[in-house]
């Protein structure tokens, strides 16, 4: 039984249950607000991270080179076997040619005498090498590793300090903050259980009442779900402003503080953020609230 | 009394309950009652008269038997039927039953939300039956406010507000004064005479004996007699 005057009936006496019900409504809420600003704070640092990461590989890339007697095909060959590995983003053949060029225009800088001087030589006639960009930084290891073994490899670099540094820092954020999540979120399905379930035994008279005059279940339950869902949306809502407004100050903050490192530290928008963000918390928060209230209507409300 | 053609409305048949503790509350209860009829249960304390009201209202399943009301068959109804089953009894109590923190419109308006009735209909129909039942100056009166012979009659409005075929009471003076007991018995025979079958439990001899209505006497579980134009004579049995 579904109508427009028990859809708005059941919202305004789920409404009325949370007034009734002040405290644990609240203590519900303010639950849910702290779970979701735990994650909505880790779901900042997590994509600023990635952020930082992704600008950080641009430059990060694996470079592998050759002996010297390995011959073009042999070259060709280990290019296949790196391209072939899943971590492998982009690989690029750099010949001792390019190189020099590249070497020449980046250290000589215009002074032609300098450059002259060499002539036709090539210093760095040996120097013929892959660039390997990864598409997963945390596998950039493993991947040195392999190369490395590969026959005919000479060196592998790698400039992976920051990146690792961020990876592992980023992981640790990621098992805290979801321990923490979770166990709030189980605190939050309790509470608002609770909530819930003190609502129903508070109006036991009214639900005997109700079923006497012939209501349906859904009608009984409904404002009890109504209560949950808008605890639930609540303690979403709530989060969400408080950390709208101080990201802005917090990136201000850390990039006045540590400006020297302002090319590593840059930040996403709030708005690109946000994106997923509020409807992720939305979600979360009001589906703690339909998960708590109706287990609790189901256990109390047994027809 | 209009005459009654044979049209059951209620008929229980061979009904036992024993409940869990081991009362037999009711035993081998075979009964018929016609539609438009009044009629009155009366029988000493415990002797299932309850029992009887909360079988009717399915709040209660028989031990054995068969119950069967406005044509359908109360014990093999699904779960799912019962609410829609409710809306056409309408039942008072001794306690009245009214949701102390409502006033009385929303009360009687209640028995309409419960069954999604638009806003609409609740503005025309509540007034409507709170007049009839003496309580238009009462609508924004909260039940503490009221006398007891005013709170029945609002549970009566609610009862009603939906206008069942079948309307039960377990005692609905039991709690009133003479004088508001016979309004509520009047506003009960009125209510019978257009044409809604009513069901009334009661300890009231006097009232019973003045009606010169139907009455089934019950006396540990079982009908001790039936008399159409019966008085309150439990006690010869
Ligand atoms: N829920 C129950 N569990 C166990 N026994 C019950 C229950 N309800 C009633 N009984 C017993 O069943 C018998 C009939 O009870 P019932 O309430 O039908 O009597 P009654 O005729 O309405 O009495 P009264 O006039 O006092 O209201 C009594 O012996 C009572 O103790
Ligand atoms: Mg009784």
């Amino acid at each position: 039984m579904t109508n427009i005057s028990t859809f708005f009936y059941s919202i305004k006496q789920g409404v009325k249950n949370i007034h009734r019900n002040r405290m644990f409504s609240l203590a519900s809420m303010g639950t849910i607000t702290a779970c979701l600003f735990m994650f909505g704070i880790f779901y900042f640092l997590l994509s600023n991270f990635q952020f930082m990461i992704r600008n950080a590989e641009g430059s990060v890339g694996v470079t592998v080179f050759f002996e010297k007697e390995v011959e073009q095909a042999g070259i060709d060959a280990i290019g296949n076997m790196l391209a072939a590995r899943p971590e492998v983003d982009k690989i690029e053949f750099v010949s001792a040619e390019e190189a020099w060029e590249k070497f020449k225009e980046e250290t000589f800088q215009g002074e032609e005498n300098l450059e002259a001087s060499f002539g036709e030589d090539n210093p760095l006639a040996d120097s013929a090498s892959y660039e390997i960009y990864l598409n997963d930084i945390s596998k950039q290891a493993g991947f040195v590793k392999y190369a490395e073994e590969i026959e005919g490899v000479r060196q592998v670099n790698s400039s992976d300090t920051t990146a690792q540094g961020l990876t592992s820092f980023n992981v640790l954020v990621g098992y805290v903050s979801a321990a923490i999540i979770i166990i709030l979120l189980a605190v939050a399905v309790f509470l608002i259980s609770t909530t819930v379930a003190t609502g129903i035994s508070v109006r036991k008279d009214e639900i005997a009442i109700m079923r006497l005059l012939g209501a349906t279940d859904y009608f009984i339950r409904a404002p009890f779900i109504v209560e949950g869902i808008l605890i639930g949306f609540t303690g979403a809502v709530l989060p969400l402003f408080v950390l709208y407004f101080i990201y802005n100050k917090v990136i201000y903050y850390v990039q006045d503080k540590f400006g020297i490192l302002s090319n590593i530290l840059t930040f996403l928008d709030v708005s690109v953020v946000f994106k997923n963000l509020v409807p992720i918390s939305l979600c979360m928060g009001v589906g703690i609230g339909f998960v708590g209230s109706y287990l609790t209507v189901r256990k109390h409300l047994r027809v | 009394m209009a005459y009654i053609e044979n049209n059951p409305i209620i008929r229980l048949e061979n009904v036992s309950k024993t409940y869990p503790a081991g009362t037999k509350a009711l035993q081998d209860l075979s009964l018929t009652i016609q539609k438009g009829e009044f009629v009155f249960v009366v029988g000493t304390s415990g002797s299932g008269k309850s029992t009887l009201i909360k079988l009717l209202l399915k709040e209660i399943e028989p031990t054995s038997g068969k119950i069967e009301v406005n044509g359908q068959e109360v014990t093999a109804m699904k779960h799912k039927q019962v609410a829609k089953y409710r809306r056409k009894l309408g039942v008072v109590f001794q306690d009245f039953r009214l949701l102390k923190d409502r006033n009385v419109f929303e009360n009687v308006a209640f028995a309409l939300r419960v069954v999604g009735k638009s806003n609409y209909t609740i503005r025309r129909q509540v007034p409507a039956i709170l007049t009839i039942m003496g309580l238009g100056d009462k609508y924004a009166s909260f039940p503490r406010q009221l006398s007891g012979g005013e709170q029945q009659r609002v549970a009566l409005a609610r009862a009603l507000v939906n206008r069942p075929p079948i309307l039960l009471a377990d005692e609905p003076t039991g709690n009133l004064d003479p004088r508001n007991s016979w309004e509520i018995m009047k506003l009960l025979d009125e209510i019978n005479k257009k044409g809604t079958t009513v069901v009334v439990v009661t300890h009231n001899s006097d009232i019973v004996d003045a009606m010169q209505k139907r009455v089934i006497t019950m006396k540990k579980g079982v009908m001790v007699s039936d008399e159409q134009k019966g008085g309150y004579s439990y006690d010869k049995h």
